[in-house]
């Protein structure tokens, strides 16, 4: 299935909506599908100032712990309380209420360094297809 | 001929050659550089069975153990009741030939009876969370001390003088390898306490006296540091636990509970903690969870703090710990039970402090150090300590040990339930003696 | 469907008792003697205790109940258990005997020294003996496990280079590293740099020279042979690299089962080791531990061991225990795991040098056949011979929708417990089999049809994998609820829900 057409996209596999100035960020099917089940996330406080591609938080599954990296650069306004609290949202609905953090943007412009939807399956495509490959 | 932890015979080997379809054992090893391979290796010749039996046989018997003989040496590791249910339990195949229960469907035993020593420890330190067991109640210490350091973001540790010396020294050795400066202070002087990352104390302290527990939490917390407290497992089922007064982190040495001297090893340390620090804890833990059908089951937990998904970014590096050990705790708290280590306690405190108001009337031996005492606690001797152990070891009686180093020919006397009175009196008779 | 190997596994009774559900007030499980001395008044009530919880079991409660857990547990005394890199050989139960010995289980750690020389003897003997099987010169026993040997060798290697006015500060693992080694890096306060692998499972000789060419490093660790059960043919090079770039090569000695005998560490260009008692020589895990992490290093390296080392006094004949004169510290109070030193002792004195040669030959022999046997059903992500365990990938099954973990679960339905899965990290859908020497030609025969079953059911019938285990004593647990919600121990409140 097609990732939004309406959101961009980082190599780091997150996604981000912008609307008025505001950016809600997440992480991709893509992505929490690699992850396995999540268990945890670790996010920035309110009011946190980060910078594009920095490193923002963590996010644990069962096996394994990821970093999330900012697709955007900004002030973060408001963490998604109820995705902390039942992790398995960002697993059912990556791009619905499993969205991780909404950001006050700095450059509402950087969001052009970002992939579009199609861009992002291209890149997907291509790691599934060196994953088969091997070792 | 094969060997009886070999298996295979020449026809099996010959048959496995084939399948694999080389004419030789020694191929499989062609990746040895040549010149490195077949060195001599300069072993003693193969014992069988019976010979190894009385060869070692006779190595044990040149040890005089002090599990047998009256023992009133403490100092970290302890001469206390074994119940025999312990040893026969934990020498159980399944139990002792298992690994770590990564597959928990076939390893339910293990996961529960490290869900019971968990539960057991938070019961006997007061505090929300405790870990599957480190390797000794030293490095448990240090590893809590790596642990304030990580929360508060701190790189000084705090530690009073009257923890036990070895234990220090352990401290010292993680703390450098992260690059952390370790401050002893004096009980009386922790006003001292600034930009530290955690006090940690001993309770009872090395010498077997309770510090003012309230006096340190107020100065830790005070100051924005973590309280740590390494504590005696016996003495909590008579004294409060740490939580009581205000204790961040509890770890304490396992080995009075169950598990045998064996020469300094395997023991196991203890460490629990608040739960708001739960995802900063080093060590395996377990879990209860549900399997496909609804029942009840326990499985190894929040793994990502550990060395094998975090890496170098985890807790600890912490792999194999003391499982076994843990376990022979665990049996010895289930069968000592609420009654039982309450009674333990209570022995070692009447028995120990039997013996102190005793020795100190003998002319010349006095006790240097005031406070409440659990079943350690110094004695002044007249003489240099070294001469009165030699003079009670004559005596096939093993003293306590000599701390002269800190005060003037003391000795540190530790007494437990297994010190009988008649054991007691000829302790007092031999010190009475020496002179 | 092969079930011979479980004896004892059986379905769990629902809502499984803890002992604090079985305890009833009163009940006590050990009788203790009167107290024979006159009472002291007891410490002030602010030091004492208000409540406390703990369970009260009769003795046989006590018996029925650990004796019933462990009938639900997998052991090497049950079955075949190939764990890669674990070596899960068979433990000879003379050590527990050998062990129990009043002599070796009765002495005090701080008992004088002239009273314990048959112990001191014994730890003195097993440092050499290992200097021996190793090719180094020295060797400590204090550490108590791998991870605790891997931290006091490159605690070792910083202190060393310290000294020589040559301070270091980066440590190179490979990416198939066992997570062990980056961590024990930071924990010394290192940064950790990995270097890639090659295409036949070796270290990528450009990549290394990259790193150390970037200087700074302390040390390379590198497990031989490699978490892919590989040996590095250019083992000697890459030791030349690592010292003539100032740094030390460590070893990881986890997997010394396919080299007993057969080469020495130090021959090739090892500086500092660690081994592992439990694994190598055949001490029981005990469900996660106790071990043993010894370390044999060069001679250079010596005075900066662990305290304390056991010394023998050849004019007096007496063994002491005593602190190396630039010690790192000491990593536990006493003197290491003694216990499982006994039964290291024992093996290998029982063993001798023909017997550790027969160890490796038959352990390298066992997994080349499994290797032989299942390479047309899963693929071999290195088309080599393997040492002493082999890595399959399960990406063929992978593709049918049938993934690792659900062929090591329906394993257990076979009676077998399942390899090492998704390690070493750089295979995909990696399983990582060890059989050791301790198996017989029928148990390896038997695991290969199972696994060989279990690939035709990827094929036919791949729900049948995935659903699995279906005979084990409990069905797959659910590890993400145990996490997000996490439930560590029993509380009094909780007390009825099972």
């Amino acid at each position: 299935m097609p990732s939004p057409s309406e959101l961009r996209y980082s190599k780091e596999h997150e996604w981000v909506r912008v609307e008025d100035g505001v950016g809600t960020i997440g992480i991709t099917d893509y992505a929490q599908d690699q992850l396995g089940d999540i268990v945890y996330l670790d996010l920035p406080e309110e009011g946190a100032a980060i910078k594009q591609f920095e490193k923002l938080g963590e996010i644990e599954s069962v096996k394994a712990v990821s970093d999330l990296f900012a697709p955007i650069g900004g002030e973060v306004a408001e963490i998604n309380q109820e995705a902390v609290d039942s992790p398995e949202l960002v697993n059912q609905e990556p791009y619905g209420r499993g969205w991780l953090l909404k950001m006050r943007l700095s450059d509402e412009s950087a969001v052009e360094g970002l992939l579009s939807a199609q861009e992002y399956d291209e890149l997907v495509a291509a790691e599934r297809a060196e994953e088969a490959a091997g070792p | 001929m094969s060997h009886p932890y070999i298996p295979a015979t020449e026809e099996d080997r010959r048959a496995m050659l084939e399948a694999i379809g080389v004419s030789s054992v020694d191929e499989l090893f062609a990746d040895i550089p040549a010149e490195h391979r077949n060195p001599t290796l300069d072993l003693p010749p193969p014992l069988s069975e019976p010979e190894l039996l009385r060869e070692l046989g006779a190595m044990a018997g040149r040890n005089r153990p002090a599990a047998q003989m009256p023992c009133f040496l403490g100092a970290g590791a302890y001469r206390h009741f074994i119940p025999s249910v312990v040893g026969q339990l934990v020498s159980r195949g399944e139990f002792l030939t298992a690994y770590t229960p990564y597959q928990a469907e076939v390893s339910q035993g293990t996961l529960q009876t490290v869900f019971e020593f968990q539960s057991l420890v938070c019961e006997l330190t007061g505090m929300d969370v405790a870990n599957a067991g480190m390797y000794d109640g030293a490095s448990a210490l240090a590893e809590a001390c790596l642990m304030a350091a990580s929360i508060t973001g701190r790189e000084r540790i705090g530690l009073l003088s009257t923890v036990h010396p070895r234990y220090v020294d352990v401290v010292r050795t993680y703390a450098g390898g992260r690059g952390l400066a370790v401050d002893l202070m004096e009980p009386d002087a922790v006003a001292r306490l600034g930009d530290h990352a955690c006090l940690a104390f001993q309770q009872p302290n090395f010498f077997g006296y309770l510090e003012d527990a309230d006096v340190l939490s107020w100065a830790a917390h005070d100051s924005g540091a973590l309280l740590i407290a390494a504590v005696d497992p016996v003495s909590l089922g008579l004294l409060r636990p740490p939580t009581d007064y205000g204790a961040d982190i509890a770890v304490a040495e396992g080995q009075p509970l169950g598990v045998p001297l064996s020469y300094g090893g395997p023991y196991v340390g203890l460490f629990a903690c608040r739960g708001e620090y739960l995802r900063q804890m080093p060590g395996r833990l377990v879990g209860r969870t549900q399997d496909a059908e609804g029942r009840s089951g326990y499985v190894m937990t929040l793994q990502t703090r550990e060395q094998h998904i975090r890496r170098e970014r985890s807790t600890s590096n912490i792999c194999t710990s003391q499982q076994l050990v843990a376990l022979a705790v665990t049996v010895c708290l289930c069968t000592l039970g609420k009654q039982g280590l309450r009674r333990v306690a209570e022995l070692c405190y009447h028995k120990a402090h039997y013996a102190a108001s005793e020795i100190a009337r003998l002319p010349g031996y006095s006790l240097p150090l005031e406070g409440v005492f659990f079943k350690e606690f110094v004695v002044r001797c007249p003489l240099p300590t070294a001469e009165v152990n030699r003079g009670l070891l004559e005596r096939g009686i093993i003293g306590g040990l000599d701390v002269s180093d800190r005060i003037e020919n003391g000795m540190l006397l530790c007494v437990t339930e297994m010190s009988t009175r008649e054991e007691i009196d000829a302790l007092v008779q031999a010190l009475g003696e020496n002179l | 469907m092969n079930r011979t190997n479980q004896p004892g596994l059986r379905r769990r009774e629902l809502g499984a008792a803890l002992s604090f559900d079985l305890s009833r007030p009163g009940r006590v499980g050990c009788s203790l003697p009167p107290c024979d001395v006159p009472p002291s008044e007891l410490p002030p009530p602010g030091c004492l205790r208000d409540e406390l919880i703990l369970p009260e079991l009769s003795q046989l409660d006590v018996v029925r109940y650990f004796t019933r857990l462990s009938q639900l547990n997998f052991g090497v005394d049950t079955g075949f258990y190939p764990l890669g890199s674990c070596t899960m050989k068979y433990n000879p139960k003379l050590h527990e005997d050998v062990a129990g010995l009043p002599g070796f289980a009765g002495p005090h750690p701080l008992q004088p020294p002239e009273t314990v020389q048959g112990a001191l003897a014994l730890m003195y003997e097993l440092q050499g003996l290992l200097a021996e099987v190793t090719g180094l010169d020295e060797v400590s026993l204090t550490p108590a496990a791998g991870a605790q040997g891997e931290l006091a060798g490159i605690l070792m290697a910083r202190a060393y280079q310290q000294a020589r006015g040559d301070p270091r500060r980066r440590v190179l693992v490979p990416d198939s590293a066992h997570g062990t080694n980056p961590a024990t890096a930071a924990m010394s306060g290192c940064q950790v740099v990995s270097v890639a692998s090659d295409g036949q499972g070796n270290t990528d000789l450009t990549a290394l020279a990259q790193a150390l060419q970037e200087g700074d490093v302390a040390a390379l660790m590198l497990t031989l042979p490699s978490t892919l059960g590989l040996f590095e043919p250019n083992i000697v090079r890459i030791a030349g690299m690592v010292h003539e770039a100032g740094a030390l090569l460590y070893g990881d000695g986890a997997n010394l089962n396919a080299l007993l005998g057969q080469v020495k560490l130090g021959d090739l260009g090892f500086d500092v080791v660690h081994l592992n008692l439990h694994k190598t020589f055949s001490t029981p895990h005990g469900g996660g531990g106790p071990g043993c992490g010894p370390i044999a290093v060069r001679a250079h390296l010596a005075p900066f061991l662990p305290d304390p080392h056991v010394r023998h006094d050849e004019q007096s004949g007496r063994y002491v225990l005593a602190r190396p004169e630039r010690s790192i510290g000491r990593l536990g109070a006493f003197h290491g795991n003694f216990g499982v030193m006994v039964r290291a002792y024992a093996y290998l004195r029982s063993m001798g040098a023909e017997g550790l040669r027969q160890v490796s030959e038959q352990a390298v022999l066992n997994a080349n056949y499994l290797l032989a046997r299942l390479r047309d059903a899963y693929r071999l992500p290195y088309d080599r011979r393997c040492m002493h365990e082999v890595v399959f990938s399960g990406s063929r099954q992978k593709a049918r929708g049938v993934r690792t973990l659900d062929v090591a679960k329906r394993l257990i339905d076979y009676g077998f417990h399942p390899p090492t899965i998704y390690f070493p990290l750089i295979v995909d859908e990696a399983l990582m089999i060890e059989p050791t020497e301790s198996e017989s030609k029928e148990t390896l025969d038997a695991f290969c049809e199972a696994m060989l079953a279990i690939a035709r059911e990827a094929e036919e019938d791949p729900e049948l994998v995935r659903s699995a285990p279906h005979e084990a004593p409990l069905r797959r647990l659910d590890e993400a609820t145990a996490a997000r919600r996490p439930v560590l121990r029993w509380r009094r409140e909780e007390a009825g829900r099972a």
